[in-house]
């Protein structure tokens, strides 16, 4: 009998810790299949800090780095310094890069670092037990805004992809979801590009994952996908938000 | 050789830094136990500058001075702020070019000297530090003569500015 | 020995760092320290290394803890309220063991805090400015000369310890110039280099035979942080035996002992001068570092003829209470100070000093 689904080579045979439903392993899976297609595995540097993506490197087989909350873009300069060939990246909640992180992802960013941030956007604090997010959505409900979040109070969500597109050094980012195993396909596509844009050293690269947090959202895990669907997805459109390396191609054929 | 304090005081400009560092570099290279601080912080931007250069044979314990043995004013709010920390037999050397007043005190030994005139005279007005470092060596020679006309010709005039050694030369000498 | 060269404290801090085998920098303006991130800026991408002007000194020390954890060594200064904001990365460096060298050149405080001389971060230097358990040593230089063969040794001792060293300093110690030597360069570590030099960095797991670096600074059960923190102070312990250093002048007769560090120090020690011309004998203890205390000092103190031990400071009051601990009740100790920025002259320290003496009689 053939397997159609193995362990990957790239994730450590350890129980997960994250909650049932929770997408952070598919997350990690698409991240480590791309580098071992690349033969990048073992060459590969991670950085994950806090937020339910500090425990990371206890899934994926690669050396990682836990780092402070929001800092990671900052680590990762430090470490791409040290290692100009290798493959870098972050792993990040949306707690952690688009609130106390601002500033490092935003700077990383404008300044071209040549790593990947993997952006998680489940629109919720998982780790600290469901506090809102900058990214949690008009209405939505969490444990710092019991009656639903209001634009009066909090503002309005941050759509993260879209602003780091607007960045001048950001080379490539797009935004996907984990909901249906069709956005998954186009996920580990837009993985495998972020890591070859990577390694083209043209500038930074980004890919926001619409992930699922059932556990806070107090839905079950299939509520969750739909959640991601039917409320997410139109709030944070789906899509490349910025490709120089197409813009180039544009630019020679023109 | 004893220990000697300078306290140097002027307008931002005035190559009142340069004054100290040619001195604390002519007593290193006489292996000279020597320390330069300049005046740092909000005072920097105020236009005025000043450095406390220590001079000595046995390690200089303090870099920052209380009194000075010797002071050295190149413009007349220097003079004002100034005129008391020179310690009582001290040398207080008087840009008179620019400063009108006369100094308060009796107890100190005053020199003056022109020295924005000296260096417009000899054709180069930049070179008032100059001749006003000449002043002080030369009345009180700190440092030997050699020394200085190494750091000049080493350290201050060196590449593109080589050609501005022989006026300041002269212009060490005017006083 | 290479020729004496002339410095200002902050270019020959950033001069010593490179020389030292620093090659990663990481800084944001502050004054008065400002030279360092100017000189390492222009001569760090000339001479095999690298420099990140980074968006703010939080981003800073986690770029060079990035770049340590990936077994660069890696150089870090800023002043007072900037080190307070580096407090986070610096717990974190000690608990995942990842080595730095951070210099404070010092303001006064609290608040923004003046840019003239002071040495209030005492307390936030020794006692460790962050969260939790861990221990920091800080080395205390005099001269710019002293502060040179301290960072040397410094990046020696970051990564035989694997912990952050700092230097405590103060923004006249970075202005001033004095005649110094520098010391022969170090070897710079190269890429290619680390994964032998140092198993432990990140630096992926193919040039480690497949041994998987994690640099964790997490620890969520109990029990293995309770391990964690018991390993680093077993390093701590050793270090306490081996790094504690101070100076003593005339200790033996004298009457007054004052114990002062860095610019104090020289102070107090032409304040010595003066009390001697007055017939009264004072000596000085001077610690070279502030973590380990050198508490063993004290057992150097003459108690026939000496009648008063003087904590000299440039802050309110705080190593007093490490010269308390050295003395151990054995003499009265006093304070001498002056805060906000304000240098006393030494004129001011011998009155002070005396009425002291004349207090106790």
């Amino acid at each position: 009998m053939k397997p159609v689904f193995t362990y990957s080579e790239g994730m450590e045979r350890v129980e997960t810790s994250y909650c049932p439903g929770c997408t952070h392993g598919i997350a990690h899976r698409l991240i480590v299949e791309t580098l071992i297609e690349n033969g990048e595995l073992g060459n590969a540097i991670g950085v994950c800090p806090i937020g339910c993506s500090v425990q990371a490197h206890k899934f994926m087989h690669v050396d990682m780095c836990e780092a402070a909350h929001g800092r990671a873009p900052a680590v990762a300069s430090g470490i791409r310094r040290v290692h100009p060939d290798k493959p870098v990246f972050t792993y990040q909640g949306d707690g952690d890069l688009a609130s106390i992180g601002m500033g490092e992802i935003i700077h990383a960013a404008s300044r071209g670092e040549r790593f990947t941030t993997f952006f998680i956007n489940n629109g919720i604090y998982g780790m600290t037990g469901g506090q809102m997010a900058p990214t949690t959505l008009i209405g939505q409900r969490s444990t710092t805004s019991q009656d639903g979040r209001t634009v009066e109070a909090n503002g309005m969500p941050i759509r993260v992809a879209e602003l780091i597109a607007a960045v001048d050094g950001a080379a490539y980012v797009e935004r996907v979801a984990l909901d249906s195993p069709a956005h998954i396909r186009q996920a580990k596509r837009a993985v495998q590009k972020a890591f070859a844009v990577q390694k083209m050293g043209v500038g930074f690269t980004m890919i926001e994952f619409i992930s699922s947090c059932p556990t806070n959202w107090g839905l079950s895990p299939v509520e969750a996908l739909g959640w991601i669907k039917e409320k997410m997805i139109p709030y944070y459109p789906l899509g490349v938000k910025k490709d120089i390396t197409a813009q180039n191609v544009q630019e020679e054929e023109a | 050789m004893a220990t000697h304090k300078l306290f140097a005081a002027g307008y931002g400009g005035q190559g009142v830094l340069m004054i100290g560092q040619i001195i604390t570099y002519a007593a290193m290279k006489e292996d000279k136990e020597v320390t330069f601080l300049p005046s740092y912080g909000p005072e920097m931007r105020g236009g005025t500058a000043n450095c406390t250069v220590i001079v000595s044979d046995k390690q200089v314990a303090c870099p920052m001075i209380y009194e000075a043995d010797i002071l050295t004013v190149m413009n007349p709010p220097s003079l004002t702020k100034y005129e008391s920390m020179l310690k009582p037999g001290g040398v207080l050397f008087v840009n008179a070019s620019l400063i009108d007043l006369k100094p308060t005190r009796s107890d100190i030994q005053v020199v003056n000297v022109a020295a924005n005139d000296i260096a417009a005279e000899l054709g180069n007005a930049r070179s008032a530090n100059i001749v006003m470092l000449g002043a002080i060596n030369r009345t009180l020679h700190l440092v030997e003569e050699e020394s200085i006309k190494y750091v000049l010709q080493n350290k201050v005039f060196t590449g593109r500015k080589a050609d501005l050694f022989d006026i300041n030369w002269k212009a060490y000498h005017a006083y | 020995m290479s020729e004496k060269v002339l410095m200002k404290g902050n270019e020959a801090f950033g001069e010593a760092a490179i020389l030292s085998g620093c090659n990663f920098y990481f800084g944001y303006p502050i004054t008065p320290q400002s030279e360092i991130p100017e000189y390492l800026s222009r001569e760090l991408p000339k001479r095999g290394g690298c420099f990140i002007q980074a968006e703010s000194e939080l981003a800073a020390i986690n770029m060079a803890y990035g770049a340590a954890a990936a077994g660069g060594n890696a150089f870090i200064s800023s002043s007072a309220p900037g080190i307070a904001l580096m407090q986070e990365g610096l717990s974190f460096m000690c608990c995942a063991e990842v080595p730095v060298v951070v210099l404070n050149v010092s303001r006064c405080g609290p608040g923004i805090g003046g840019i003239q001389p002071g040495q209030a971060d005492y307390i936030q230097a020794t006692r460790g400015g962050g969260n939790g358990d861990y221990k920091i040593p800080v080395f205390a230089p005099s001269t710019i000369q002293e502060a040179i063969d301290m960072i040397y040794e410094a990046t020696y001792l970051a990564n035989k310890w694997r912990n952050p060293m700092m230097l405590l300093t103060d923004g006249m110690m970075g202005q001033m110039m004095e005649p110094v030597v520098l010391p022969e360069p170090r070897k710079l570590l190269t890429s290619e280099e680390i994964p032998q030099a140092k198993p432990w960095a990140l630096s992926g797991f193919d040039h480690k035979n497949g041994q998987r670096s994690l640099i964790r600074a997490l620890h969520m059960q109990p029990t293995d942080l309770e391990i964690q923190v018991e390993k680093i102070f077993t390093k701590y312990d050793a270090m306490e035996k081996e790094l504690p250093a101070y100076a003593a002048e005339g200790l033996e007769g004298a009457e007054i002992v004052f114990v002062a560090f860095g610019l104090m120090s020289r102070l107090v020690r032409e304040a010595i001068e003066m009390l001697a011309e007055e017939g009264i004998k004072a000596g000085l203890i001077r610690p070279k570092t502030l973590w380990p205390y050198p508490y063993a000092a004290f057992d150097e103190l003459d108690f026939n003829s000496t009648k008063v031990v003087i904590s000299t400071e440039l802050s309110k009051g705080q190593m007093i209470e490490d010269v308390r601990l050295g003395v151990e009740g054995r003499l009265p100790v006093e304070l001498i100070y002056r805060t906000g920025g304000v240098v006393p002259t030494t004129p001011e320290v011998v009155e002070r000093a005396k009425k002291i003496l004349e207090g106790l009689k």
